[in-house]
């Protein structure tokens, strides 16, 4: 196992986020994680990439415990994230977003006196990172400058730039369009590919990628784990299609009105 | 990113630099007397404008590490008899390193007001303990602080405005190019990009895996000598060093240059401690309440111009683009 929880909880608080959540993600795989709002997805990535300290239990990643040790010892042990609302640094152009991560990888940060432009390592990685995310013509502009699409996938992109062993990507399609997200998918699994990730967990709400990208699928529920298992057992799980997934409009009608949760 | 200022600003920078090497031979004494503490405090804005314009902490309290530059210079010439200007620059780098290295490790786990308020606190600490042990410090009369060697060369036969026209403007004008040129590394460093990304947003930094509270206390560290290198080079021309050099206005003054010269490019600091020193003289000269003056440009800076000066030269030659975005 590359990365596990175990029985990880968390309160904030009197209010229980996550109470018993265990999971563990392998060699390989593409994992996803999914529930409605308040399940505790945001909280358990949270744990997950040790920003926060968990009330109780463990995170072992690559064997090694690694509960709340923050995030840059994770991004430093092999572990990246993007998040939800995408995190960009404004000023900063495209290349230069990717050329921080290198440095950051590379341990080029203590060079006070060196040249990040003569940095042949730094340069060439960044550059690598911009081709791979369909960057590249637009690697000398300012983060903030870029349309919404692209700031995700910058988000994304130096988060692939620090070469981790296992990426954890919070939500790495919303808030973008209908149009970009299948594009913005088939980059970044292409990308993990290339670069030889272990393994991708994400968090994600739009179903229609989650079923098409993931081995498996892990569904939260008020903080527990409701299911755990491949997309095909979880479409059959009635709990999980209920809380979680919901069906389509015409099932939801035949089941009658007693029994929608609204 | 190139490694040297590219296209129209390298002459503009090279015409600078020639101006600056000419002034003592074809300036008035008195001005070439006012291009001093426009080095001197060329020096302490580029070290400001590290934490300020690439780093994202605003010091209202590096007055501390300016005045504690300048007694350097007094204490070590006036109480220890030792009158090197190389020696006096080195103890007030390491004497600000080592007060920055305490300071700093208690104020970069803030930031905003509540870092700008506690680098103020620890400067009226400071101030106070300047004011308050005489016996020590000369309290509010402050310090002599007498004419220093330069490389050796005492020039202690020479009348004191020859001496600062001509060596000790020279000298101040290598401390600076120096200081220019190591602070130009500096910024454009891998350690200087690890800044801007601190600078930009801090949460996505660490998930970078860049420490935040590290590259910060570097930057104070590094600010804080600069601070107290251009101190040091502030007290051989009035040849005395008072309290009011680690006041609160002092370091209020600095952030104004700062502002006034745009903090948003590597060399606004420099254009601003310029305006300044000049703009103030001229203002003194024909009107009694500078501050009254200097409030108002403060007020039109911040709502008009927000990139200082260099930031309306950039609008000018470049038509508006990038003219507020950070330092690079």
């Amino acid at each position: 196992m590359i990365l596990e929880a175990r029985d990880v909880a968390k309160r904030y608080g009197e209010f229980p986020a996550l109470r018993g959540v265990s999971l563990a993600v392998g060699e390989g795989e593409f994992v996803s994680i999914i529930g409605p709002n308040g399940a505790g997805k945001s909280t358990l990535v949270n744990v997950l990439t040790g920003v926060l300290a968990p009330s109780a239990g463990r995170v072992m990643f690559k064997g090694r415990d690694v509960t709340g040790v923050g995030p840059v010892r994770m991004a430093r042990l092999g572990l990246a994230r993007s998040f939800q609302l995408v995190q960009i640094f404004p000023d900063l152009t495209v290349l230069e977003t990717l050329q921080a991560a290198a440095v950051s990888r590379l341990g080029r940060g203590r060079r006070l006196l060196a040249s990040l432009a003569g940095d042949r390592a730094v340069q060439a990685a960044a550059m690598e990172v911009a081709e791979l995310f369909g960057l590249g013509t637009r690697r000398h502009a300012l983060a903030r400058e870029l349309p919404q699409g692209d700031k995700k996938l910058l988000d994304v992109a130096s988060a692939f730039a620090l070469r981790p062993e296992i990426i954890l990507l919070d939500e790495p399609t919303s808030g973008v369009s209908t149009a970009e997200k299948t594009a913005i998918m088939e980059i970044l699994v292409r990308a993990a590919r290339s670069m030889g990730l272990r393994a991708i967990v994400q968090v994600e709400h739009d179903m229609d990628i989650v079923f098409a990208y993931s081995h498996r699928i892990i569904a939260l529920h008020e903080g527990r784990v409701l299911a755990d298992a491949a997309p095909a057992v979880i479409r059959a799980d009635a709990r999980v299609v209920d809380t979680v997934i919901g069906r389509p409009r015409a099932q939801a009608g035949a089941r009658g009105a007693e029994d929608d949760p609204r | 990113m190139s490694t040297l200022p590219g296209g129209a600003g390298r002459w503009v920078l090279a015409a600078a630099l020639v101006a600056a090497l000419l002034v003592p031979h074809v300036a008035p004494t008195y001005h070439v007397l006012l291009m001093l503490p426009f080095m001197a405090y060329g020096v302490i804005l580029l070290g400001l404008n590290l934490l300020f314009g690439y780093t994202g902490l605003v010091s209202f309290g590096h007055a501390l590490f300016v005045g504690l530059g300048a007694y350097a210079g007094a204490v070590l010439t006036g109480l220890l008899g030792v009158r090197h200007m190389e020696l006096i620059l080195l103890a007030a780098a390491a004497g600000a390193a080592l007060v920055a290295a305490a300071v700093g490790a208690l104020c970069v786990r803030y930031v905003k007001i509540y870092f700008g308020m506690l680098t103020l606190a620890f400067g009226m600490v400071f101030y106070t303990f300047l004011l308050k042990f005489y016996r020590f410090t000369g309290g509010d009369e402050g310090m002599p602080v007498l004419r220093p060697a330069l490389l050796g060369w005492p020039l202690s036969a020479m009348p004191k405005t020859d001496y600062l026209a001509g060596p000790y403007y020279y000298y101040s004008l290598a401390v600076l190019v120096l200081a220019g040129v190591l602070m130009w590394r500096i910024v454009h460093s891998p350690f200087g990009l690890c800044l801007r990304t601190i600078r930009d947003n801090p949460l996505k930094a660490e998930a970078l895996g860049i420490g935040v509270t590290r590259y910060r206390w570097w930057a104070f560290l590094i600010s804080a000598v600069y601070a107290g290198v251009g101190g040091a080079l502030l007290g051989p021309p009035t040849g005395n060093v008072d309290p009011t050099l680690a006041y609160w206005t002092h370091s209020g003054n600095i952030v104004f240059m700062t502002l006034l010269g745009g903090f948003a490019h590597f060399f606004g600091p420099l254009v601003g401690a310029f305006a300044f020193i000049y703009l103030q003289d001229w203002v003194m000269s024909v009107f009694p309440y500078w501050r009254l003056v200097f409030g108002a440009i403060l007020a039109a800076l911040v709502i008009a111009a927000p990139g200082g000066l260099m930031g309306l030269a950039t609008r000018w030659t470049r038509g508006g683009a990038r003219a507020e975005a950070g330092p690079r």
